[in-house]
């Protein structure tokens, strides 16, 4: 009875093919736009050629069983070039669940005539295609936080940049989230940069920064806190009305801390500590013209 | 035995700490320390850490110890030349050192230091005035 479920799904490979395909064509998860359709017609006769070869009997109820690693091999690397490809998780799962749709509509057809014996395959094949669907998640998940770490490396690559404005005076423009690592990475920089150059003022701007909750608002008082332990004063600027909203709605208490709005208004209190003054010329300097 | 040296420069002491603190050095130095303060009547004390290079949560208590001390008994103390590390760690231990003032260098924590004992002579001075 068993052995009657391969051969026929063997014998109807060809239907049962199409019929894949066609759901797939139908589906709303169909993007043309990043897979062409001689090519996933290649990519899904590949799958279904191997689903089949490695059907038995045996493993039929065994999902786990090794003789499926074949099929899983194919699966994860098609879900991992589609997490890369910028599939979404709907789109991907279409795929195997498409293949199960057309197991089961085939499986009706043959098995009109024995609801008892149809329950019983359909369950069993359907207990089998979720496993592949797990599968497939789960490759199409590490394949996105692959993508995401790589980001990540980047972002800590372009990393904020410490500027030396003026003699003494040192900015720093944070871009982007604070999390612990980049405010780490920026406060060993801002220090080092503090001691090579003896500047006496750090000047941290945070308009870049989209958000300020109170882990950001902590990490940036670390910082702060590091450069007056070394000796320099830090000024926090760039600080936006929703900013100022949220860190006071948070209860967080900068009030220890200098703060300026924007960079311009940073550099002029810099320039009044350090004692300099900035001066319009009186007379228009002719090599300038 | 390790003794840690402590420089007399005018008014003011010099401390530069060459070694890695151990507890019982530190202890005797805050004991030292304060002893001079006293005999010398020093106006400010002036620790140089550039060469320390590890620090504890002990240490970090004992320079803030020193200072408080030390402000009892009117001198000012100037923690200079603190390694970014050793800064980040104390950060991270939870002890900002309030109360303890800092500079990049000898120099600058100098320079405060005059600054800063010349506001205070001077006020001195204008109340000597008012009161002639």
């Amino acid at each position: 009875m068993a052995v009657d479920i391969i051969r026929l799904l063997k014998s109807k490979k060809k239907k049962l093919f199409e019929k894949w395909i066609q759901n797939q064509l139908g589906s709303d998860g169909l993007r043309e736009d990043l897979i062409s359709n001689e090519d996933l017609r290649a990519q899904s006769e590949e799958l279904s050629d191997v689903f089949l070869d490695s059907l038995t009997i045996e493993n039929l109820n065994d999902p786990t069983s090794s003789s499926f690693d074949p099929v899983i091999e194919l699966l994860s690397g098609i879900s991992v070039v589609r997490a890369r490809q910028g599939f979404s998780p709907r789109e991907t799962g279409q795929f195997i669940l498409s293949l199960k749709d057309a197991l089961i509509e085939l499986l009706r057809e043959e098995m009109k005539d024995d609801p008892a014996l149809l329950y019983d395959h359909t369950y069993r094949l359907s207990k089998l295609m979720d496993h592949f669907m797990i599968t497939s998640f789960e490759t199409f998940l590490k394949g996105r936080e692959e993508v995401i770490l790589r980001q990540t490396d980047e972002i800590t690559e372009i990393s904020t940049p410490v500027i030396r404005v003026w003699d003494g005076i040192l900015a720093l423009p944070i871009i982007g989230t604070l999390d612990s690592s980049r405010t780490q990475i920026i406060m060993e920089n801002l220090l080092q940069e503090i001691v090579a150059t003896g500047s006496g003022i750090a000047i941290l701007d945070i308009s870049g920064v989209p958000a300020v909750d109170s882990l950001v608002a902590q990490h940036l008082i670390k910082t702060v806190s590091a450069t007056r332990l070394m000796g320099a004063e830090c000024i926090i600027s760039g600080i936006r009305p929703e900013i100022a909203q949220t860190v006071v709605h948070l209860g967080i208490d900068l009030s220890g801390i200098i703060t300026k709005a924007t960079l311009a208004n940073a550099l002029r209190y810099a320039f009044q500590v350090l004692n300099l003054q900035v001066k319009k010329a009186t007379t228009a300097n002719p090599e300038r013209i | 035995m390790d003794k840690i040296p402590i420089l007399r420069m005018g008014p003011f002491l010099l401390v530069t700490i060459q070694v890695d603190l151990y507890d019982r050095l530190a202890l005797d130095l805050e004991s030292d320390l304060i002893q001079m303060v006293n005999k010398t009547n020093a106006a400010g004390v002036l620790i140089d850490i550039s060469a320390v290079s590890i620090v504890d949560s002990f240490m970090g208590r004992i320079l803030g110890n020193i200072a408080s001390m030390s402000k009892i008994m009117d001198a000012e103390t100037v923690v200079v030349g603190m390694q970014p590390a050793v800064a980040i760690t104390l950060i991270e231990l939870g002890l900002p050192l309030k109360g303890v003032h800092t500079a990049l260098n000898v120099e600058k924590g100098m320079e405060w230091l005059k600054a800063r004992t010349n506001d205070i002579e001077s006020v001195n001075d204008e109340d000597d005035l008012i009161v002639d």
